[in-house]
């Protein structure tokens, strides 16, 4: 291909104090190209798209956008050059209508009648169904996601830039992007796509440059080579999948029958009537959109959120209207996927964060009276059995890396010797060799005869560790079938096929 | 708007990993600096010489031989009460629980107190005063207990309903003063009988020229056993983790309803004690005037002892120390009230200002050319 070049980056450098994010990265990328950018959390993707957006300004080095230099200020500079992007957090508000949260993103936005026209006008000839006048908190994930393709499309963007774009989405919803995105490309768009799923790089990239630690290991072009070399690239090592023993199964340790309780979150899920059992030694993999009722699931198990009675057992015993200590007392952990303020107290010190839920299972306190001695002990051996990089145990939650407090949340509820096990998104924001060993904590508990409830995003995840699978679709749990010979078009169908096309058709 | 870009050093906040154990100790030392810096100038502004005015105000009250002697046992008598109703009030604002009305709760303590101790005139029995400690904690809580069951029942702002509450308790304390509690025998002037010179419900000195009364005792004992709460015990733990971070203390299984109607209770029956113990002994009786703010006062107490018990301790008796000086510099140099209220504000504003040293760390930066 010999198409123009569009963004040249030479030799950028940026360093935050302790850490070199980029060490001297140089890539190009041509007009209408689609090229990957792909590393581990941590590898310097996020600070380097940054860069191109505006939001962050390298130490040293140069950017060339369509032969001018090229060194956006802010990100009202980069949009002014043609620069969009897509965050994999979307900026959105729940209370205002599709149209009104665009409008926001605009420096001049038109008189309301007419932008609604013209996001229908988009929103058909990419063919990504959304109706304006809807309110954000009603759409899915994948809706909320055109929201924020369909404000960077209005601005006629020379670079599209998605970071992790098909995290929230399901199978048949990232058909319907990836159509989007060749779309664009065809028209000369360039796309620059940030991701660590190697297969949908494999599909849709022309070229991918590889990040490890701040640097450029490797560019290649996906289709000419297999998942698993770039896996290796990426990772610098070569990976061995957990192994796992086929473990006899014991009996039904978790029963849920016929749970439906409101949600406490506004804009939440309701969940209704979810019924699955989980017997001992089993992984059950709960998979699903972001949004669709997972967080309340956990609530419900963990006993944060009172279900309603006989609704939850634990080991034969009814647990529904019992707490989260009264159920941790049964053999029940729970970890929950928001680590900083739901999992651990962010300022308070990795000691204190042993106790907040150690204190029943492994006995921290006699007639109310704190065993400090005992709750150090118990964090110490935590952050030694799990590896937790941290100076001490008498740090602050918060100074720990996302991957390191994971560790330590997912170690604290797997040390305490539990029958029933809930972990809602074990590995999400975690190292590819961290997530390695909590999936592998998790197995081996599992062979010890816990039964195992994984709630997670990642379907890749789930397939390597679970036995069971089952989908949460707008708050309920299709029926629970074996992972093996499951094919990933069933699993998108599961998981609630295009999610939300139905009702752009009869939007009104 | 194009934002005025300065070429030169700038200010910049950097928020440390974890709070400075450093500055948590030291903002407190340095708003009291700053306080007496500012006062200092505002009463050079006032025509007064400022040296004067702030030993007037912290060393002559301990130290000076003609005033010593009455305002040295001032000092226990005025940090008594706030250190009291400080200490209740700082367990539930660690747990995000905003009781602002402990003057109110200290009224109530005192009327219910006073109440059960004249119903008994005059007869003399060694459990008249034990009853009336009761009766006042009793007063107090059951006070506290009116925003904390509006609260949880029907989700109203505890701030609002303790605070209005307290405008109910002073009515209530000035029709008892006229009407239910009057001196029968006080020539129709209001006010209750005296209950520091009735024998069995008198709070006396314990010893001579100290100030120390059981009200002080009781501020010492809610020092010591608010310490041991937060420290060693699970539910001082929970509180500090509800305040932090809400969603995780639900994980770590604190019920918030149950922590709400507890931490209220607390303090109000703290603020009730407080009032028992003044009313029956340095105020002496219930009076139409009976209250002098000890319960606002309290919450700046609070926070300028960072909600630690050892910190209001400290902190109640500093307080003390700039009411008793301030008095003293009224009197002595002429120095308006307003001009001591405004001082003791200062050193309210002073702490939540250099606060954020604690948790953010100051930078100098220069400010590159955007380009």
């Amino acid at each position: 291909m010999t198409a123009t070049e569009l963004l040249r980056v030479e030799g950028v450098t940026k360093a935050y104090p302790g850490v070199v994010a980029n060490s001297d990265v140089s890539f190009a990328i041509s007009e209408g190209e689609v090229h990957a950018l792909l590393g581990e959390n941590g590898a310097g993707k996020s600070t380097l798209v940054k860069m191109i957006y505006g939001l962050v300004k390298p130490d040293s080095g140069r950017m060339m956008f369509r032969g001018q230099p090229y060194h956006p200020s802010e990100p009202r500079a980069a949009r002014a050059a043609g620069v969009a992007m897509v965050f994999q957090h979307f900026s959105l508000f729940d209370a205002l209508s599709v149209a009104e949260n665009v409008a926001l993103g605009m420096e001049n936005p038109p008189p309301m009648k007419e932008l609604s026209g013209r996001i229908r006008a988009v929103s058909t000839e990419y063919g990504l169904p959304l109706d304006p006048g809807r309110m954000v908190g009603d759409l899915s994930a994948g809706e909320r996601q055109r929201v924020e393709i369909i404000r960077c499309l209005l601005q006629d963007p020379k670079l599209l830039i998605m970071d992790e774009p098909t995290s929230v989405l399901t199978p048949q919803e990232v058909e319907i992007l990836f159509k989007t995105l060749r779309q664009l490309s065809a028209e000369g768009t360039a796309i620059l796509y940030i991701s660590h799923k190697l297969e949908e790089i494999r599909a849709l990239c022309d070229e991918a440059t590889i990040l490890r630690r701040g640097k450029v290991v490797a560019t290649c072009t996906p289709r000419d080579v297999s998942a698993r070399e770039m896996a290796e690239l990426m990772v610098g090592a070569t990976l061995t999948p957990p192994a796992r023993a086929g473990t006899p199964k014991g009996e039904v340790a978790l029963e849920v029958r016929g749970l439906s309780v409101a949600s406490p979150i506004p804009f939440g899920t309701s969940l209704k009537d979810v019924s699955f059992s989980v017997a001992r030694g089993e992984v059950l993999g709960i998979a699903g959109v972001a949004g669709n009722g997972q967080d309340e699931l956990l609530l419900a198990l963990s006993g944060e959120l009172p279900a309603p009675e006989g609704a939850v057992r634990i080991a034969g015993r009814d647990a529904g209207a019992i707490g989260p200590n009264g159920r941790r007392a049964a053999g029940l952990v729970a970890a929950p996927e928001e680590r900083l303020g739901h999992a651990a107290a962010p300022d308070m010190t990795l000691v204190e964060n042993a106790l907040l839920s150690g204190l029943v299972r492994k006995g921290l306190a006699r007639h109310g009276f704190i065993d400090w001695g005992a709750t150090e002990t118990f964090a110490a051996g935590i952050v030694k059995e799990f590896d937790v990089r941290t100076p001490g145990t008498h740090v602050a939650a918060r100074a720990l890396s996302g991957g390191n407090l994971q560790k330590f949340v997912v170690g604290r509820e797997l040390s305490q010797a539990p029958t029933v096990i809930v972990i809602n998104q074990p590995t999400w924001g975690v190292d590819a060799a961290a997530a390695a060993s909590i999936r592998q904590a998790i197995l081996d508990r599992a062979a010890e005869g816990a039964a195992v409830v994984v709630i997670s995003q990642d379907l890749d995840e789930l397939l390597e560790i679970a036995d069971n699978f089952a989908a949460m679709n707008e708050g309920r749990l299709t029926p629970v079938r074996p992972v093996q010979g499951l094919t990933m078009d069933q699993i998108g169908l599961m998981m609630g096929g295009a999610h939300g096309m139905e009702v752009a058709h009869h939007g009104h | 708007m194009r934002p005025v870009q300065g070429g030169g050093a700038m200010l910049r906040l950097e928020k440390r990993p974890s709070p400075s154990r450093f500055w948590q100790w030291a903002t407190p030392v340095l708003a009291v600096l700053l306080t007496m810096i500012a006062g200092g100038i505002m009463f050079a502004l006032l025509g007064k010489n400022p040296v004067e005015a702030l030993r007037t105000i912290f060393w002559d009250p301990l130290f000076n031989a003609q005033f010593a002697s009455y305002s040295r046992p001032q000092l226990l008598v005025k940090a008594g009460p706030l250190i009291l109703i400080a200490i209740g009030l700082s367990l539930g604002f660690r747990a995000g629980i905003w009781n602002i009305g402990a003057e109110g709760q200290y009224i109530m303590g005192a009327i219910l107190g006073a109440g059960v101790g004249l119903a008994f005139y005059p007869a003399e029995h060694w459990f008249i005063f034990p009853l009336m400690v009761v009766a006042g904690a009793l007063g107090g809580w059951a006070w506290a207990m009116i925003p904390a069951i509006l609260k949880t029942r029907f989700n109203t702002n505890e701030i609002l309903v303790s605070l209005l509450l307290v405008y109910v308790a002073q009515n209530i304390l000035a029709s008892m003063a006229v009407g239910l509690l009057r001196n029968p025998e006080g020539g129709g002037f209001p006010g209750s009988r005296s209950l520091s010179k009735y024998a069995a419900s008198s709070n006396p000195e314990l010893i001579a020229g100290t100030g120390m009364h059981w009200g002080v005792v009781a501020a010492f004992v809610a020092v010591i056993g608010a310490y041991v709460l937060l420290q060693r015990h699970i539910l001082g733990f929970h509180i500090k983790l509800a305040g932090q971070a809400p969603r995780a203390a639900r994980f770590a299984g604190v019920n918030p309803q149950r922590l709400v109607v507890l931490c209220m209770g607390i303090s109000g029956a703290l603020a009730g004690l407080a009032g028992l113990f003044e009313v029956t002994g340095p105020a002496g009786q219930i009076s139409i005037d009976f209250n002098v703010g000890y319960g606002f006062t309290a919450i700046i107490v609070a926070f300028l002892g960072r909600l630690n018990p050892i910190g209001i301790l400290l902190a109640g008796l500093l307080m003390a120390l700039t009411y008793i000086g301030g008095e003293l510099a009224q009197f002595m140099l002429g120095l308006p009230a307003a001009a001591i209220q405004a001082f003791q504000g200062m050193l309210l504003f002073f702490l939540l200002a250099v606060d954020l040293l604690t948790n953010y760390r100051v930078r100098l930066a220069a400010r590159k050319e955007a380009a």
